[in-house]
Order: structure tokens, then C-alpha cells, then sequence
């Protein structure tokens, strides 16, 4: 990274202060299964592991501005991957990873290629029917797949060197997919890809204009997004131990694809948010109405976007863009001329601007800087 | 820079992730299992003291399938009712539920709350097959017992690896030998054609209904699934009318039960014996398809439905009526789910009741040694019995026939094991 | 009964499901045109609406009174949503609309849940027992009835969109909002309008299909994803073509639950989305719907 002489002082403040934020996060990250009770580490498990499956999604439906509403059905793919590995074959948890990531990276392959000449709705609601339709097909590969009774696997244990318990072990090996999952995502985005596919969100006849092979790009977003899926369903095996059909119904593919929406589109830790509304709020529903939690739970999503939009990372975005300019006045907005700096993510503007990581798919295009 | 923003991203985000956490409830200490002494000594006495008990419940509360809520109803109902009584042996109850939206993942960590923050004594009932299968590894390994589960699949008697959990109502295989038994009475060469839900609910009460009838001259002749997503099954019921079968077995839920004696009503030129599983059996379903039109339906059943009026002068019936209408108000007593709750967990009082010790092992081995136990909401002649490997509770079921507008029970109680033997895997 | 009848009445069953869905694809139609969104909760609304028909008779009402009444309150009910539920995020992207529907979904499916109870409701049938037998093949009247019913709701949308002031206005605003607001068009009034509409067709939709399939808080949800393959199938913009596909739908899958063995009923739910699939890649708008023209 190249530096501008001008800013160097204050850069070097925001790097300490960084690298102080980034210390705190990672202790934070880390501590956490010794601080909480085994049952609230097991909650950040499942957090972590919906944030795998969102970062997948966003990467198509946030970047790519392609909806998919069968996401769960890749899910389902890759948790009845690891099962049937560990059930039928006895390979071991970690075998079952590679596996499941390349079959559900060929299976979206496989799609990516219809879902070319389908467009918006249309695509949504073919992804959907095939969410629709897994279900039943997994019931009738019993053989296979155990039936409608589903399968009983072995759970994740800690190794004895490690002296954790078996919720620890999951969840800092979630976390460590989860954390490769999501740098993954990122540095996609950051890459040539990354870049094609916002050119052709924003403007497709545009962007195949400018070179950009549109087919394969397309295609290719829906391989990744599906890839992660699956990575998402095979950690599920290994954390519940149990898939049965009616687990993977296309509820969990509108569930999916509500808590992207509700974390925030396109933004880097939407994800993680939306995963945490999924975890933690229909238990906050039913905390507050016990008679119908589902009442509580439809109003809370319509609350939500009401009060976000763009999701929950542009709430906090926006209200940054609001604090921001107050707290530090003198900033000055040199930042925005070298293309080194970052994205001017709190400019004095009106308050509606969202930062750039939550913009609504089908803002203009951004600048990449690297 | 771009280091900085996901830096920043990272961190606000994780902070509102712990804090969720956090705020989500109080840190829950694990470690801090009590233990009984005396004769008792050793054993576990968590969620029971000697003026409580507390009891936790998983049900579907939202999604498709909270229509089984109604039971979680009928169970506090009973809980309520008994506290105003003084409580189960002197110990208040205290019953938990937790919603887990009928999704196997949600079970696990509904039974995690209960078992690790909630400190609950027992998890009595996880609803449907998927959420129970996915608990009870669990719950076993941390020696919590899970007596009468809410479903009546085959394997939570015949699995001898999982001691703290037991089944509760007849097991689908017991039902469809009941089915079975009464053909060979009565059409010994029955061709059936059997429409059944594409799930472990069907599948098992199709397999039990074929085992048991295996070498007769009965004969499966047609089946068709549905799937719970189906909006209806009138076209699985025009396929089945084409084998021209005799008897047509119905193993639905409610709706779809309603649908199938509406389309075979409607059906003026194929008229089989309709046999309708216990599930659907309830006067509610049908009901609104019309009495004129389900008369000489069979079924089979084993407790007192409350919307039936032959019922309605009974002791425990008032009782249970009573207490509804007092606690529940909301609901609506002639639900049969909610007579349901209210039976299983008066059964869940009885075996209380026989603990020798006031602690989870006490729990586990007095509900695997019951012994002819009644209850009173069960129909006359039918009673729990278990052993130590025997889950089944309940396996005796007594047959009924749709006349005017009521079911009327015909022959003795039917024991299923004496008749066939314990259901095997 | 001949091999030829019983397939005929296979194909009759079928003809009635698919006008099951097309009743309430007819609706999805509807808003889509009007407002260009995809509504989740289309279904749930139209519960709604027969469970207000079903309380109105059952409070000694005559169904041909309760009949109106019950698309007045759909109409106003659907306006009122429009104002209270959808306006606020109108100006975010699309999706976060569509997810506000999901939420409306949860919401009245819970709320029906908690005030009728899930316990199945006996509607009221306004058709006739019984049926007429064409040489062998017994149809049904309620099957009939449902099929004109839909025919006439398809034949007035038809005149709706095509030949009143207000499908022009409704074309521009799901066009381009902007636009038709700087020609003078009242934009916020043509969506409420949409929304009431599409609430009253959903409100007949229900009415009609309740004694066939039984009330209960469910009763659309899979009837829901049926009409989405009805509608994606035909193109989501042609009233005609919702018909067309809900009974394309309807008649493939009976026929190939029915005898394809492979197949059988349980995975007779994949026959649609083959057939989806196939038209879609060789006609991306759907069997009658129009391509959209992208300005680039």
C-alpha cells in the first residue's frame, strides 16, 4: 500500500487503532467460548455457520443480483454429504469438507448454466421449486440417504490434546471455516471477479461491453454461492449430528434468503448479522409472545426493514453517517482523492446515504480500489 | 485502508453478535449439577426440590406444523389444574415450552436451553419424529430423561441404546396391527389400496400394516404418498379408486383426513370400507366433512375424545373441560390435541407418582416399570405398561365405527403384543 | 371403466387442481402487474379473507350476503396493507419488499392460527353435490363452478389490463414509477389500488377452493407454491397465462403422479418445475408473458 505523505501522521493513529480494534475483536472472538455457558457457545455455532451460508448467497444475490430462493437445497446437499460419508463410509469429519464444498460447487455449476437465460423473478421462483422438490426426492433415496427418518451421525469430539469441550472444539473450528469462508468472500470480491460481477449487477449490457464475459461470470457466482451453501450444510452435519428431509423444507431457503436481506445486501458483515437474527430472534419472539411466537417474529422482520432497508449493516452505517461528521469535524475529505484510501464511508452528505458496503443492489457503481 | 473498514466490520460485528448473546440471558453455570443422598445418594437431582418440579417442553408454537401446539396447551392445563390441587406429591410443577417451529436444528437448541440454562428436571415431550430423533442422542448422553415423546414411531421402543427416552402414544406399527387384525376378522381377502403421509409417520404404519399382514389373503393393492406441502390429495384419491380395492386405508393428518373422506364420499362409484388412522379420527375432522357422508368410517383409538358426546357426563372429561376453560380459555376444548396433553401428561404424574427416588434415575426407571397403570382421560381397559425393554407404553387400542353422529366403540380392547409380539425393528 | 375413461378422468382431476391455482396465480398476477413485486403473503391474505367469510356465516349471515361483504373488507384490507406495510419501503430495493411480504406471511398465518385456531373449519359449499358423467367420466360441479368462476375472474383482468384507463396507468407505474408520476399519474393511489385488487381476487380464491380443501390456517401455503408455478410458467404479467399454466401444472403432475411409476405421487411435485424449466429456457418471459425490454 503506497501513503500519501499529507496523511501520514493520522494514518498512523488509524493503524494503531486498527490494529487495537482488531486485537480486541480476536480476543473478544476467541475468549468467547470461555466466557459463555456450553448451550450460548452452541448458538454462536449455528451463528457462524448461517454466516457461511449468507456470505454464499450474498455473494450472489448482493454482488451478483441474481435471486436464488433454493439456497437451502445446497445446504441440503452438503449436510446429506457429510452424513451419508460418515454414515455409510466412516471417513472422518474433515474428509467430508472437500467433498461437500466441490459437489455443491459442481451442482451450482450445473445450475448456473439454466439460470443464465432466467432473469430476476423467474430465476427466484425455478430455484425455488427445486427446494420444493429436494425433500421428497430425499425421502426416495432411502438406500442412501435413511429415509424420512433421517440420519444419525457422530458429532464433532474434541481431540485430547486440545483439552476443550466437545462446544468449544465445534465452535472454534466453525470458526475457523467460518473465517476462511468469509476472507474467501471478501478477497473474490476484491479480485477480477468480484469486479465483473458488480459490472454486471449494475449494468449487464454495459458490462459485457467492457469485456467482461458475462456467461461465465454469472455462472460462476451461482458455483461459489452454492459452494458455500454446501460448506455451511456439511459443518451443520457435524454440529447437530442429525439431517433428516423435512430439516431442509424451502422454508429454510426464504429463511436464508430473509436473513441476508434483513443482515444487509451486499455488504461484508451483513451476513453475520442476519445469521444472528435467524439464530437468536424466534427465540426473542416466543420470550415475548408465548401463545404465537410467529406473530412476533412477521412483525419483527417488517420492524426491521422498516427501520433498515437496506438491512441491519446499513443501519449501522447509517447511523455512523450521522455521528460521524459530529464527532470529527476537522476530517478532511482528501481521503477521497487517492485511490489508495478508503471508500468515503461517512461523507458530510445527506443522511440516507448508505455506506458503501450496504448499498441497495442497483446503486450506481462504485469505484474498486485496491 | 480497506483493512481498517473490514477491521471495523469485524469488530462491530462480533461485539453485536456477544452482546446478543449475553443479553439473551444470564451466563448459565453448568457445572453445578445437584446430587441426592441417602438411599438415593449419588443420584441426580437437578430441577427437583422438595416443594418443585420443572419440567420443559419443545412443540411446534409457529411454522406448518403448530396446529400440534394445542398439546403444549393441554399439558400446562393439567399442570395448572394440579398445583391448585397441592402439586404432584407436594412439589409444584413448573412447565417450560419452548417453540422449535417444528425444525430439528431449533430442537437441539431448545433442549440445550432447557437442559443447561432452564435446569429442567425432565424435557417431557419433544413433538414429531425429526425433533426427537435430533435431541435424543443428547439428552441420553446427559443422562436427562425424555419420557413419553410426542410421536408414535416405531424406534423409540425397540432402540435399546437410548434407556432415558420412551414413546407414549401407540406406536404406528401397534395401530396398523389393530388394522390388520380386524380385516382378517372380518374381510379376510381384502385387496387394500392405502393413501399415507410421505413421511416417518406413514412409511411406519404402511411397513407395520404389511408385516402384519403378510401371508394372509389380505393384499396391498395401490398406495400413494402426499407430501404435507400438498395443497390436496383428491388426485391421489382418483389413482387409488382405479385398483377398485374394498378398503381403502387412510394414514393422514387432519386436513388431508378431511379431504380423503370428502373425495372418497364424493366417489358415488368406488365405495370401500374406509379405515381412517387414529390421527385423523377425531370427531373435528370429521366433522366438517359432513356426517351423512362418513358413516361405517373405521378407526381405532385409545383415548376419550372430548368433541365425542358419549363423553360427555365423564368425571375426568368435566375435569378436563373445566380446567381449560379456566386456564386455557383460548382454547378450544373439543381439540383433541388438547385432550391428548391433558392424558399424556397425567400419565407423566402417575409415573412421578412411582418414583421410588426423587431424582432423574428415579424418573427413568419408574416410567420403564409401569405396570397396568390407568389413566383416567385413557379409555376404559386400556393402561400403560412397560418394562425395562419395553418403551411402549401404550399398546392396546380398541376398534370404532362412525354411526349418526358419533363413534361407537365395538369388541374388547385389542392388545397389540399379546397378539403379535413386541414390534421389531 | 376403459383404460381411455380412466385417464380422462385422471385429466378431469387434474383440470381441477389446476384451477386451484390458477384462482390464486390470478391474484399473484395481479400485484405483479400492478406494483411489480412478488407477494409471499398473497396466499395468506386470501385465508384471511375466507376465514372472514367463514366467521360471517357463522354468525348466521346468508353466504351470498357474507359473499360481498367479504370481498369489500379484502379490497379495504388490501389497501390498508398497501398504506401501512408496503409504502414505508417503497423506495428500498425491490427484495426488501419481497421480505416484507415474508414477514406479513409469518404474521397473518400466526394470527389466523391464534384467533380461529388450526383446527380444520367446515366452509360452506355453494356448489351442488354431486356431478354430471360424460361418458364415464365423472366431473364434479364444485369442479366446474371453480372453473368458471376463474374463467370469469381471468376474462374481467383480461379487460382490465387491456382495455381501461387504469391498466395503462398500472403498466406505467410498474414501468417506471417516476415517470408516470411526472405524467400526472397518482402513483401511491394506482398501487394501493393493486393491492386491493389483488386482495379481492385472492379473497374469491379462497372462498372457492375452502370446501374442497378444507379452512385452516395452512390451506393456501401449498396451494401458494403451486400458483407461483402456474404464474412463472404462463408469465407473471398475463392473467391467461396463469390459467394456462395453472392447468398445464394441474394435469402434468396428476398424469405423471398418476402413471409414470417412476415418478409416482411423491415426486410428482418435480413434473412442474421440468416443465418450468423447459419453456424457460426457450421462452425466458414465460408461455404468454412479454419480454422486457432493457434499456441499456
Amino acid at each position: 500500500m503506497s501513503m500519501n505523505v499529507a496523511t501520514l501522521g493520522t494514518d498512523r493513529a488509524r493503524r494503531l487503532r486498527a490494529a487495537l480494534t482488531a486485537l480486541l475483536a480476536v480476543a473478544a472472538v476467541v475468549g468467547a467460548p470461555f466466557y459463555f455457558a456450553p448451550f450460548q457457545v452452541f448458538q454462536l455455532t449455528m451463528v457462524l455457520l448461517y454466516a457461511v451460508a449468507l456470505a454464499g448467497l450474498n455473494l450472489l444475490v448482493g454482488f451478483g443480483g441474481q435471486i436464488s430462493l433454493g439456497h437451502g437445497a445446497f445446504f441440503a446437499a452438503g449436510a446429506y454429504t457429510a452424513a451419508v460419508m460418515l454414515d455409510r463410509y466412516d471417513t472422518g469429519h474433515l474428509a467430508t469438507l472437500p467433498v461437500a464444498a466441490a459437489g455443491c460447487f459442481l451442482l451450482g455449476l450445473g445450475f448456473g448454466v439454466p439460470a443464465l437465460r432466467l432473469r430476476g423473478l423467474y430465476l427466484a421462483l425455478v430455484t425455488l421449486s427445486f427446494a420444493v422438490f429436494l425433500p421428497p426426492l430425499l425421502k426416495r433415496l432411502e438406500p442412501v440417504t435413511g429415509g424420512s427418518m433421517g440420519l444419525t451421525v457422530d458429532k464433532l469430539q474434541p481431540p485430547a490434546w486440545s483439552g476443550l469441550a466437545e462446544d468449544q472444539w465445534m465452535y472454534f473450528v466453525v470458526l475457523a471455516v467460518a473465517t476462511v469462508a468469509l476472507l474467501l468472500a471478501r478477497n473474490l470480491l476484491r479480485s477480477r471477479v468480484g469486479r465483473a460481477l458488480l459490472a454486471v449487477r449494475d449494468n449487464e449490457s454495459a458490462a459485457e461491453v467492457m469485456g467482461v464475459r458475462l456467461s461465465l461470470h454469472k455462472t460462476l457466482a451461482f458455483a461459489w454461492s452454492a459452494m458455500f451453501a454446501g460448506v455451511a450444510g456439511c459443518v451443520y452435519t457435524w454440529v447437530i449430528g442429525f439431517v433428516s428431509p423435512d430439516s431442509f423444507s424451502f422454508v429454510l431457503s426464504i429463511t436464508l434468503l430473509a436473513g441476508l436481506v434483513v443482515g444487509g445486501l451486499a455488504s461484508l458483515y451483513g451476513p453475520l448479522l442476519g445469521a444472528a437474527f435467524v439464530m437468536y430472534v424466534p427465540s426473542v419472539a416466543q420470550d415475548i409472545s408465548e401463545a404465537a411466537p410467529g406473530v412476533v417474529f412477521g412483525l419483527l422482520i417488517i420492524a426491521v426493514m422498516f427501520v433498515a432497508p437496506t438491512g441491519l449493516a446499513g443501519l449501522a452505517g447509517r447511523v455512523r453517517g450521522v455521528i460521524t461528521p459530529l464527532l470529527t469535524r476537522t476530517k478532511p475529505s482528501a481521503a477521497v482523492r487517492t485511490p489508495e484510501s478508503e471508500p468515503p464511508s461517512a461523507p458530510p452528505a445527506p443522511a440516507e446515504t448508505a455506506p458503501a458496503d450496504a448499498e441497495p443492489v442497483g446503486a450506481p457503481p462504485r469505484t474498486e480500489k485496491e | 485502508m480497506r483493512k481498517t473498514t473490514a477491521l471495523r466490520a469485524a469488530a462491530a460485528a462480533s461485539a453485536a453478535l456477544l452482546l446478543a448473546t449475553a443479553c439473551n440471558s444470564q451466563r448459565g453455570q453448568d457445572d453445578k449439577e445437584a446430587a441426592a443422598d441417602g438411599a438415593c445418594r449419588g443420584q441426580q437431582t437437578t430441577g427437583i426440590t422438595d416443594k418443585t418440579i420443572k419440567l420443559g417442553g419443545i412443540y411446534p408454537l409457529s411454522g406448518p406444523a403448530s396446529a400440534y401446539g394445542a398439546i403444549s396447551d393441554g399439558v400446562s392445563t393439567y399442570f395448572k389444574h394440579v398445583n391448585e390441587k397441592g402439586g404432584i406429591d407436594g412439589r409444584t410443577v413448573e412447565f417450560v415450552v419452548r417453540d422449535d417451529g417444528y425444525q430439528p436444528p431449533k430442537a437441539v437448541e431448545e433442549a440445550r436451553r432447557l437442559v443447561e440454562q432452564e435446569k429442567v428436571f425432565a424435557v417431557f415431550q419433544t413433538l414429531g419424529t425429526p425433533s426427537t430423533a435430533a435431541v435424543w442422542d443428547y439428552l441420553n448422553k446427559r443422562k436427562v430423561p425424555q419420557p413419553f415423546v410426542a410421536t408414535g414411531a416405531s424406534i423409540w421402543g425397540t432402540d435399546d441404546e437410548h434407556p432415558w427416552t420412551t414413546g407414549w402414544q401407540p406406536n404406528y406399527v401397534a395401530e396398523a396391527r389393530i388394522y390388520a387384525k380386524y380385516l382378517q376378522e372380518e374381510k379376510p381377502k381384502a385387496k387394500v389400496a392405502v393413501l399415507y403421509q410421505n413421511d416417518d409417520f406413514g412409511k411406519d404404519l404402511l411397513g407395520g400394516f404389511k408385516e402384519a399382514v403378510a401371508g394372509s389373503g389380505i393384499k396391498v393393492v395401490a398406495e400413494e404418498s402426499y407430501e404435507v406441502t400438498d395443497p390436496s390429495v383428491s388426485a391421489q384419491l382418483t389413482s387409488l379408486a382405479r385398483s377398485k380395492a374394498d378398503v381403502l386405508l387412510d394414514i393422514t393428518t387432519p386436513k388431508f383426513g378431511s379431504q380423503a373422506l370428502a373425495a372418497d364420499a364424493k366417489n358415488t362409484k368406488w365405495n370401500p370400507l374406509h379405515i381412517v388412522n387414529a390421527v385423523s379420527a377425531s370427531t373435528t375432522v370429521l366433522k366438517p366433512v359432513g356426517f351423512k357422508n362418513v358413516q361405517g368410517v373405521v378407526s381405532a383409538t385409545y383415548f376419550k375424545d372430548p368433541a365425542d358426546p358419549q363423553w360427555a357426563d365423564d368425571a375426568e372429561m368435566k375435569t378436563y373441560k373445566e380446567a381449560l376453560n379456566k386456564y386455557a380459555p383460548d382454547s378450544d376444548p373439543a381439540n383433541q390435541l388438547n385432550a391428548y396433553g391433558w392424558a399424556v401428561a397425567s400419565s407423566l404424574h402417575k409415573a412421578l407418582d412411582a418414583m421410588e427416588c426423587p431424582t432423574r434415575e428415579g424418573l427413568r426407571d419408574a416410567v420403564r416399570n409401569l405396570k397396568d397403570v390407568k389413566v383416567d382421560m385413557l379409555l376404559p381397559g386400556v393402561t400403560l405398561s412397560t418394562g425395562s425393554d419395553d418403551a411402549f407404553p401404550l399398546e392396546t387400542m380398541q376398534l370404532m365405527k362412525f354411526k349418526g353422529e358419533r363413534w361407537q366403540l365395538f369388541g374388547e380392547p385389542v392388545d397389540t403384543r399379546k397378539e403379535f409380539g413386541p414390534p421389531t425393528k | 371403466m376403459s383404460a381411455v375413461t380412466e385417464v380422462l378422468q385422471q385429466v378431469v382431476e387434474g383440470v381441477g387442481s389446476g384451477a386451484v391455482y390458477a384462482s390464486l396465480a390470478l391474484a399473484l398476477v395481479l400485484i405483479h402487474r400492478f406494483t411489480g413485486i412478488v407477494n409471499f403473503a398473497q396466499g395468506e391474505l386470501a385465508m384471511i379473507s375466507t376465514y372472514v367469510a367463514w366467521q360471517l356465516v357463522a354468525s348466521g349471515m346468508p353466504f351470498w350476503l357474507a359473499l360481498p361483504v367479504t370481498l369489500a373488507v379484502s379490497f379495504a384490507g388490501g389497501m390498508l396493507i398497501e398504506r401501512l406495510v408496503i409504502r414505508p419501503v417503497q423506495a428500498a430495493p425491490e427484495l426488501t419488499t419481497v421480505i416484507v411480504t415474508v414477514g406479513l406471511f409469518i404474521f397473518v398465518n400466526a394470527m389466523a392460527g391464534l384467533i380461529w385456531s388450526f383446527t380444520v373449519k367446515d366452509f360452506p359449499q355453494q356448489f351442488p353435490d354431486g356431478g354430471i358423467d360424460l361418458a364415464g367420466v365423472r366431473v364434479d360441479w364444485s369442479t366446474l363452478g371453480i372453473i368458471a368462476v376463474v374463467a370469469v375472474v381471468m376474462g374481467l383482468l383480461y379487460l382490465l389490463f387491456q382495455h381501461t384507463s387504469i391498466g395503462l396507468m398500472m403498466r406505467a407505474v410498474a414501468c417506471n414509477p417516476a415517470s408516470a408520476r411526472l405524467s400526472g399519474i397518482r402513483v401511491g393511489r394506482v398501487l394501493m389500488l393493486g393491492w386491493g385488487l389483488a386482495a379481492t381476487v385472492g379473497a374469491v380464491s379462497g372462498v372457492l377452493v375452502a370446501p374442497v380443501l378444507f379452512l385452516e390456517p395452512n390451506m393456501m401455503g401449498g396451494v401458494l407454491i403451486y400458483a407461483f408455478a402456474a404464474a412463472t410458467l404462463g408469465g407473471f404479467d398475463s392473467p391467461v397465462g396463469a390459467v394456462v399454466g395453472g392447468l398445464l401444472v394441474g394435469v402434468a403432475e396428476t398424469l405423471a403422479g398418476a402413471y409414470v411409476d417412476v415418478i409416482g405421487a411423491d415426486l410428482k411435485v418435480g413434473v412442474p418445475l421440468v416443465i418450468i424449466l423447459a419453456v424457460l429456457l426457450v421462452r425466458p418471459q414465460g408461455l404468454f408473458g412479454r419480454a422486457a425490454v432493457e434499456r441499456a
